[in-house]
């Protein structure tokens, strides 16, 4: 299979993208790390008529210290978030998350701003990077602007990202004293998560004192599950009480029906992965 | 409109690049479309890469793709684009062997103990199990199914494999003991 031709530019600059972009339309697309966009163009489900590479880009590749935050570039792989030790100590929900996406060869290349501005519903980035309620930095003609995690994906495949926008960085608050956990239920190594969860759980002895809790493929986009945030604040960490308040995951949520699961289905599940990311996360 | 005004790089439909593939320097103009994979078979006539499913699963076209300095880590060549190698060292499974033709460890550890029926997914299976033991020398074997889980075997079963990747970490440790001696 072979993509429909298009134009190439290696971009050597975050200006030199934003312009190229500017001058294209949208007709442009971005490629990152290219596991989502490679595959979709082999298939020619997309067509575009130029390729901005971000390969050439160093700036955007690598974790930092900023103050309160890690800040990561958009163009850092799934590997290297998983094995960063900054990630590891100040957004462990993160590096536990990325270690889980696809096998060793997507996340040799896949990124964190191609997975984010790719926004599929199905994949596990956005809920994770919901959940430790990160900021994303997006470049453009007129400079740049930071946009909540919440308000970044739109709807399916759509984000606050404008034509001529290009996502650079990440901004990850530092948490130290919660616990997290990615689970997810797939049925192989390559194949999108049915659902997943993510669970942030911060304790006081025996009791849950706060809960962060994002889906992944339950809606259009990652979703909060505040039902059961609320449900789970001032709950006995153990696993009983935690898998009675998990009852309430599937609420405001609206999964699909698809081949691999219905959303009957995906409304029991997300309550059963809940319970096992929450205890994971309570350390119970 | 494939070239912005303001863009002050160019464009294009065609590149000319500049790869080093399995230690020789090749340079060629390729279309912007050519995957990595095509550019290897076709162009330089690398085909111990082969193409298994054309859509990312099966991992037999995987490759190290790294840089002089670095022999990098394994992509599958199917879903990178032959420019965006530009530059790059790309290490095929024709570019393991000794000079001499001595086979590389894990080369010679899937012959003896049998870790292939049909060969097809060999040159990816490989190529992985070579850039698992530089990440961890001393897998267990749970380590070991995770680690090549980007490769598809539709014969073996995985039990060969993994006890060839097994017996091949033993003796690349071993021969790491024996350059330190």
């Amino acid at each position: 299979m072979i993509p429909v031709a298009f134009d190439y530019l290696r971009a050597s600059s975050v200006d030199e993208a934003v312009a190229a972009l500017a001058g294209a339309g949208e007709d442009a697309k971005i490629l990152a790390g290219g596991q989502s966009l490679l595959p979709v163009l082999r298939l020619r489900l997309s067509a575009p008529s130029l390729l901005v590479d971000l390969g050439g880009v160093p700036e955007l590749r690598g974790v930092r210290e900023e103050g309160d935050s890690l800040v990561i570039g958009a163009m850092t792989t799934h590997d290297e978030v998983s094995t960063s030790p900054l990630v590891r100590q100040f957004a462990p929900l993160l590096a536990t998350m990325a270690a889980t996406i696809g096998d060793r060869q997507v996340r040799h290349r896949g990124t964190l701003g191609g997975s984010l501005s790719h926004a599929d519903p199905a994949a596990d980035m956005p809920a994770a990077a919901a959940a430790v309620e990160a900021r994303y930095v997006l470049a453009g003609p007129n400079g740049r602007r930071v946009v909540p995690a919440s308000d970044f994906a739109v709807d399916l495949f759509t984000t606050a990202l404008g034509d001529d926008e290009v996502l650079v960085e990440v901004q990850v608050p530092k948490l130290e004293g919660w616990g997290s956990h990615y689970e997810k239920f797939h049925r192989m190594v390559q194949a999108w998560a049915i659902v997943g969860v993510a669970a942030m759980v911060r304790r006081d002895d025996g009791a849950i004192a706060s809960a962060r809790v994002t889906l992944t493929n339950m809606g259009p986009t990652a979703l909060r599950a505040t039902a059961l945030e609320q449900a789970l604040a001032g709950c006995a960490a153990d696993r009983a009480a935690i898998e009675q308040a998990c009852a309430v995951a599937a609420e405001g949520t609206s999964p699909r029906d698809d081949l691999t699961a219905s959303a009957e289905y995906r409304r029991h599940l997300v309550q059963v992965l809940a319970g096992r990311a929450v205890a994971a996360a309570a350390g119970v | 409109m494939s070239s912005g005004t303001a863009a002050p790089s160019q464009a294009t439909s065609t590149s000319s690049i500049s790869v080093t593939v399995d230690g020789s320097r090749y340079t060629d103009t390729v279309e912007s479309r050519t995957l990595l994979v095509h550019y290897l078979r076709e162009t330089i006539g690398k085909v111990g890469t082969v193409i298994g499913c054309d859509t990312s699963n099966c991992g037999s076209c995987t490759v190290l793709l790294g840089t002089a300095d670095d022999p990098g880590h394994s992509v599958k060549s199917c879903s990178v684009l032959a420019v965006q190698a530009d530059g790059a060292n790309v290490t095929t499974v024709e570019g393991l062997a000794g000079p001499d033709g001595s086979l590389h460890a894990v080369q010679r550890a899937f012959h003896e103990l049998h870790g292939l029926q049909c060969g097809f997914c060999t040159p990816g299976m490989i190529i992985s199990a070579v850039d698992l033991l530089r990440d961890n020398p001393d897998p267990t074997d749970d380590e070991i199914r995770d680690g090549l889980s980007g490769n598809l075997c539709r014969c073996t079963g995985y039990q060969n494999i993994v006890r060839a990747v097994r017996a091949a970490g033993a003796e690349l440790r071993a021969q790491v003991t024996e350059v330190r001696r």
